[in-house]
């Protein structure tokens, strides 16, 4: 292997194991706030039960987020330096905006947030947390600002090759990105969605009888019932949005070859890209049309509008955007089937009373945003190819001339780290969930003022 | 206006490298000196001392790295690559030490193992910052805009030394904090330690500068020629008063002034590397001018920074205020 497809898997795989973690933190973070808003206008303990047990999970997700996110902006150097010369000028300034309006304040909040509840008023203790939350959020906005850039660039001019700004109104708010910003915002909710209400329905499965789980696994089921629709509907119009700017990868999506109207809706497919042609295809007549279109006859684009005359391919490999893109489809439609289900469910029993099939199957969807996100980040982002951005600058221009070799090296030493810290962050989180189930305390060593401080102080009017 | 804007930016970077140093400086060093402490309950109030800042100290450097990237893309796409492996490895110890504080607290048969990967990965990120100082020191080839060097160059007995030396200076600074953050025997400990520590860290300043002049002419040149001899003579006279300051504060059980005159042996030397460098970003290679981007983006992000920075530095001294004093031995975890 070379170092530009070496570098493109160790970059996948740093930025597949750093998104896992913010996609939590951004709407644990408002979560948080919303116990803490509960708490402080009820007086009711649960709340406050529900926001510590939910912080340290919150705790561990951000430290993972913070340091794989160091990784990551070191990485643009070490491995894409051609990234950096042609267009450092636009990425750079919207990364220093990132780190200055948000990282910052994330950081410095959280310590507050964690460990100054004993040691500022509860005012404060929840401003922090508001902060935090609000601090996560900028962050996915100048983010998704640089990432949509790269995919609909506009408000520059290339001198000598390199990308100069002339407008960076038209910088940030760039085609697709208020598309991609809702999106990825409902997919952090979904993903603490199903996380909260998966974990509850596990310890109401192992017998946590507390009013904190009833209420919690209560929030997680209704929110993540009103965010499937929203985000059904958003991802419909980035769809349409990524077929005016992007049509190769909406195609590819499609898995449709030639340009053509009345194209079918093609539910399973196994793409060829040698023959160019898909096999064991089944599909829905004219359905491609009528959601691109919203009508039987309308043209959709076909890949082979993406070749070039010598035989170039302009478009990204079929089988990988197809196959992402039908991954994260299909686990929206188990979010969209289980939730609606919970919510029926809930009127029904009560929180209280669940029977257990739903309650397993919510905790086997704990981690089902994460799938979901990965899915829909890889459609985009392998969608965008050959481009690193898009018409700009190709992914194998930006590559470091770095030894293969030393690229497989690091490579492989990052992808037993990540594996080893992912399977220690999942234990970590159902070990405290088997704690808190037991009513064990959930830090491993008892000090007499730890922990349990927190929520005399906490009272409301103290 | 003709105003320099690359100088300026060129300040502002300084300043956050500079910050980063001595912030998570004594955050990384406190785990560089768990050897030393064995007791579970020491480690935990020392871990404790810093957990409420940990995160703020290490955006410096990602401010750092990210500044770099958005005023000097040549820089950062030149320097990254020379020093590929030193960079990933200081990554991965950030990694191991940064997820440890909240994995020995909630795992107890791992515990064990995430107090050996808070002080490992500590003293491999030290090491590893101590390299990429020497490595910039001893210089990075470059042309036409991009690293022409070998992958190896970062390694030689130059950046051996220079990462052992921010090893030490890290662990004098994270005695000192301990020393000011803590009581009763941990303390006394700390405050044993800080004593060889910091004179070990003042003999490494003084074999790095010995050695740094007949590197580079141009260092050469800079330090023994009027007017800049003026600031060479300068820094180890200020560093004397830190030192004496240091050695009678700690002498009198002082909790708080050896650990500043440590920092300030820190800025101290930091702004004689400074003086070593300018108008270079890249010493002998790359000018400030040379590798900073164009206007449009400059100005751009000095409206940020004129806005983001002054927030930052307040919010951050809040912070130091509110988890000010003794760290409390009862308190556990959150």
């Amino acid at each position: 292997m070379d170092t530009l497809l070496l570098s493109r898997i160790q970059f996948g795989a740093n930025i597949s194991f750093h998104i896992l973690f913010p996609t939590i933190t951004i709407a644990l973070g408002w979560m948080l706030l919303f116990f803490k808003l509960r708490f402080s206008a009820t007086g009711d303990r649960k709340w406050m039960d529900a926001y510590m047990f939910w912080v340290k999970v919150f705790a561990l997700s951000f430290a993972m987020g913070v340091v794989s996110g160091i990784t990551m902006s070191f990485q643009f150097g070490t491995n894409w330096p051609g990234f950096m010369e042609t267009v450092g000028n636009v990425a750079g300034p919207l990364l220093a905006y990132e780190i200055m309006t948000a990282f910052f304040l994330e950081a410095v909040f959280l310590g507050i947030m964690l460990f100054g509840a004993s040691k500022v008023k509860s005012w404060v203790h929840t401003l922090a947390t508001f902060l935090v939350a609000f601090g996560t959020t900028m962050s996915t906005f100048w983010i998704i600002v640089l990432n949509s850039w790269m995919h609909t660039p506009q408000g520059y001019e290339l001198i000598d090759g390199v990308v100069h700004a002339t407008n960076w109104f038209e910088i940030v708010f760039n085609p697709s990105m208020p598309y991609r910003f809702v999106h990825m915002m409902l997919a952090s909710g979904l993903t603490v969605a199903f996380l909260i209400a998966g974990i509850s329905a596990l310890r109401m499965l192992w017998g946590d009888k507390g009013e904190d789980v009833k209420s919690a696994l209560r929030v997680g089921i209704i929110a993540a019932a009103g965010l499937i629709p929203l985000q059904i509907l958003a991802g419909d119009m980035h769809g349409l949005n990524t077929l005016e700017y992007q049509p190769a990868k909406v195609a590819a999506m499609e898995g449709n070859w030639e340009t053509r109207s009345n194209v079918p809706l093609v539910l399973f497919a196994i793409p060829d890209q040698e023959n160019r042609t898909n096999h064991f295809e089944i599909s829905i007549p004219n359905g491609a049309s009528y959601i691109l279109k919203h009508k039987a006859d309308g043209v959709v684009p076909g890949l082979n509008d993406f070749v070039e005359e010598d035989g170039t391919i302009m478009h990204p490999r079929v089988s990988a955007v197809f196959f992402s893109f039908r991954i994260m489809i299909g686990t929206g439609v188990a979010m969209l089937l289980l939730s609606w289900a919970g919510v029926v469910m809930l009127r029904k029993y009560g929180a209280g009373n669940m029977p257990k099939l739903p309650l397993i199957a919510f905790s086997a969807m704990s981690f089902s945003g994460w799938i979901a996100t990965l899915a829909g980040w890889y459609t985009t982002e392998i969608g965008r190819q050959p481009w690193l951005v898009q018409g700009v600058l190709s992914t194998k221009d930006a590559v470091s001339d770095v030894p293969a070799g030393m690229v497989l090296s690091t490579l492989i030493g990052y992808l037993v780290i990540y594996a080893s810290l992912i399977i220690a962050y999942m234990g970590v989180i159902t070990y405290l969930a088997r704690r808190a189930t037991r009513g064990e305390p959930l830090t491993s060593r008892q000090y007499p003022r730890g922990g349990t401080t927190d929520v005399p102080v906490l009272q409301p009017g103290k | 206006m003709t105003f320099d804007l690359p100088s300026l930016w060129a300040a502002i970077i300084a300043f956050s490298v500079l910050s980063y140093v001595v912030l998570d400086g004594f955050d990384l060093g406190v785990g560089i000196l768990f050897p030393a402490f064995r007791e579970r309950a020491d480690r935990d109030i020392m871990t404790n001392s810093i957990a409420p800042v940990w995160d703020g100290n290490e955006t410096w450097l990602v401010l750092g790295g990210g500044g770099l990237m958005a005023v000097f893309p040549v820089a950062y796409a030149t320097v990254l690559p020379a020093l590929y492996l030193p960079i990933i490895l200081m990554l991965i110890g950030l990694v191991f030490r940064g997820v440890a504080f909240e994995f020995r607290w909630r795992t107890l048969p791992g515990s064990k193992f995430w107090d050996n990967a808070f002080w490992i990965g500590s003293t491999l990120a030290a090491f590893m910052q101590g390299i990429t100082l020497g490595a910039l020191v001893q210089g990075i080839e470059i042309e036409n805009r991009s690293y022409a060097g070998g992958w190896w160059d970062w390694l030689t007995p130059f950046t051996m030394i220079t990462g052992l030396a921010v090893v030490i200076g890290y662990a004098a600074l994270g005695a000192t904090w301990l020393n000011m953050k803590t009581t009763g025997k941990l303390r006394e400990k700390a405050r044993g330690l800080a004593k060889p520590l910091v004179f070990s860290l003042l003999f490494s300043i003084a074999l790095v500068s010995l050695w740094t002049p007949f590197i580079d002419d141009q260092y050469f040149d800079r330090w023994f020629r009027w007017p800049t001899a003026f600031f060479s003579a300068l820094v180890p006279l200020l560093l004397a008063s830190c030192t004496y300051l240091f050695w009678s504060a700690l002498k009198q059980s002082n909790d708080v002034i050896p650990f500043f005159a440590t920092l300030g042996m820190f800025v101290l030397t930091f702004v004689g590397l400074g003086l070593s460098f300018y108008p270079d970003i890249v010493p002998g290679a790359l000018s400030i001018h040379e590798a900073a981007a164009p206007e449009s983006s400059l100005k751009f992000l000095l409206w940020g920074a004129g806005v983001c920075m002054p927030m930052i530095l307040a919010y951050t001294g809040y912070a130091y205020w509110v988890f000010r004093g003794k760290v409390d031995p009862e308190e556990g975890y959150h």
